[in-house]
């Protein structure tokens, strides 16, 4: 019974329909990560390409004026930059190598937490099978196939692409005198109600008339004073600011 | 309690523990002032989820939300200890998992030296069959590479001390990208691994069979022995990793596909690591040791046994006593 009642007042957090991926964090909450598809996922690879070409170009050319020594210390650099870039830079940049960055891309562990160095190995190296048979055809596949878009790196080190957390801007609630609605509203109401005051700004005023008027016979008001009702409950509901 | 009281009480709060973020996120935050980073980053989760419970707008809760992602992040940073996990495992948690890994590792080294040996066998035996495994050019190459009459030896007719740097360039380039080849490899169901262990397995056994046969045996061998010991076993070993991989896919008991891969990477890598630090001593030999001249072919034979011994002692030895630094 109580299972219920829980589930149903929590009606509004459950299970989205974009491809969020909530983690249970052992401090009791869950977290929403948002993982990256396959597109924006390419775009970074490809500024990195470009940044390790730069980086090999730009070296190779210094590193030839010192003849021998250069073409060993040269080879070595390319074992470097073409094995180690990747892991380098997720080990020891949070998660974001220069592509990923421009991207606002990160890796993770599948539980959330900061990627470490056997699974940035394991994620890397294993790159060379996403690349078979060619322009990485493996790896897209099984992008384009797994609900959070792991390719088979990330599926063997247990990893996860995803999006950096953007800042938000709050919007400020229209004026409006606060009042309370004529019947108790439940939590997912209430939510609904706070979220139409928030994104007021963002739509026409027509289609706000529209959503209010459909909540005008519940409200018990004319459809023409049903935006300011509903601006009254919201600001009832946030309370002194 | 009304959103916009919660809102103001904790606001600043939270805007505290927004710089604090800031600052650990660019690493300079000062060590005293992360002391109370932990329990404020669970007085964060508590709100959070009075935030949610209560119902509040999701322009409350969302910038909560991603406070707490940063902070988690923060909290359960990655520690990296190398040096001391370096040490240990070198001294006894690399042979230990090889010696755990044992059928993996058998298998591998069949299919390698098997496959070395045979070739080598039968390229001796008849000699036209290194022209159907390797090509003409290659066979031009090494052949004036391993000339007694030539005054250096290696991979290069002629080479001066200086080229010791860029041979040992080019050996970590080399050999490290085929031992990483064959791991990965092990994912397309152990396939690629089986391929590159008989791939290099059927070369170096032609070249080193053809090598004997027209009688330069001498220079081949006493150059290869010793550096061998380290690449061999390296490149035998990143075919087991791989075969791991590849077995977690075809056999993955009773559990899911994905997460038997999971766990056998984990395992898998660590190898690689080991796999990594044997082919960079080998590397350092063969461009220092190998190449020269000077000693002469006894004491590098003997030097070369000695190493092959030390390896294989190493594996099947180390890491046994259990009071064994960790």
């Amino acid at each position: 019974m109580r299972q219920i009642s829980r589930q149903t007042r929590n009606a509004a957090l459950q299970t989205p329909l974009d491809t969020r991926y909530q983690i249970e964090t052992p401090e009791g909450i869950d977290l929403p990560l948002r993982p990256a598809g396959l597109p924006v996922r390419a775009v970074a690879f490809a500024i990195d390409l470009g940044v390790r070409g730069v980086i090999l170009g730009v070296l190779l050319s210094l590193l030839a004026l010192l003849d021998k020594l250069g073409a060993g210390l040269g080879s070595i650099l390319m074992f470097l930059v073409s094995w180690w870039y990747m892991v380098l830079f997720e080990v020891l940049n949070q998660g974001r190598s220069p592509g990923k960055q421009l991207m606002g891309l990160r890796v993770v562990h599948d539980d959330g937490t900061p990627i470490g160095w056997s699974a940035s190995l394991t994620r890397n190296l294993l790159r060379f099978v996403d690349m078979l048979p060619f322009g990485y055809c493996l790896g897209a596949l099984s992008c384009l196939q797994h609900p959070t878009f792991k390719r088979l790196g990330d599926l063997a080190g247990g990893t996860l692409v995803i999006y950096r957390e953007q800042a938000v801007t709050r919007p400020v609630l229209p004026d409006a005198t606060p009042r309370t609605a004529v019947f108790a509203l439940r939590l997912n109401e209430q939510r609904a109600v706070l979220s139409f005051a928030e994104r007021q700004g963002e739509l026409s005023a027509e289609r706000v008339d529209e959503l209010a008027s459909l909540l005008a016979p519940a409200l018990r008001v004319p459809p023409s004073l049903a935006v300011t009702e509903l601006n009254g409950i919201a600001r009832g509901l946030l309370g002194p600011t | 309690m009304k959103q916009g009281l919660f809102e103001s009480r904790h606001q600043p709060e939270w805007q505290r523990f927004g710089e604090l973020l800031e600052q650990l996120e660019r690493g300079k935050a000062k060590a005293d002032a992360s002391t109370e980073f932990p329990a404020a980053y669970r007085r964060l989760c508590n709100q959070l989820a009075l935030a949610q419970e209560r119902g509040y707008s999701s322009h409350l809760v969302d910038p909560l939300q991603q406070l707490a992602l940063r902070g988690h992040q923060q909290l359960y940073r990655h520690r990296s200890r190398l040096g001391s996990q370096l040490l240990g495992f070198i001294l006894a948690g690399f042979p230990r998992l090889v010696r755990q890994q044992w059928p993996f590792v058998v298998a591998a080294s069949l299919l390698f030296f098997g496959s070395l040996l045979l070739t080598g066998v039968l390229v001796y035996l008849f000699p036209d069959l290194v022209y159907s495994i390797v090509s003409p050019q290659q066979v031009a190459d090494m052949q004036s590479m391993y000339d007694p009459d030539a005054s250096r030896l290696g991979r290069t007719a002629a080479r001066a001390s200086s080229e010791d740097w860029a041979m040992f360039g080019y050996y970590i380039m080399n050999n490290i990208g085929i031992a990483f080849q064959t791991f990965a490899g092990g994912l397309l169901f152990g396939l690629g691994s089986v391929f590159f262990l008989l791939f290099n397995g059927l070369t170096i056994g032609a070249v080193a069979g053809h090598l004997t046969q027209i009688g330069f045996g001498q220079t081949f061998w006493s150059f290869v022995i010793g550096h061998g010991a380290f690449e061999l076993t390296a490149i035998a070993l990143a075919g087991a990793a791989g075969l791991q991989l590849g077995w977690a896919l075809l056999a993955p008991a009773r559990l899911t596909r994905g997460e038997a891969l999971r766990l056998a990477a984990k395992a898998s890598i660590r190898m690689i690591v080991g796999v990594i630090l044997l082919l960079l001593i080998a590397a350092f030999i063969e461009a220092y040791w190998s190449s020269m001249v000077r000693p002469s072919h006894p004491v590098k034979y003997l030097v070369g046994g000695g190493l092959w011994l030390l390896v294989i002692g190493y594996l099947v030895f180390a890491g046994r006593n259990r009071n064994a630094p960790d």
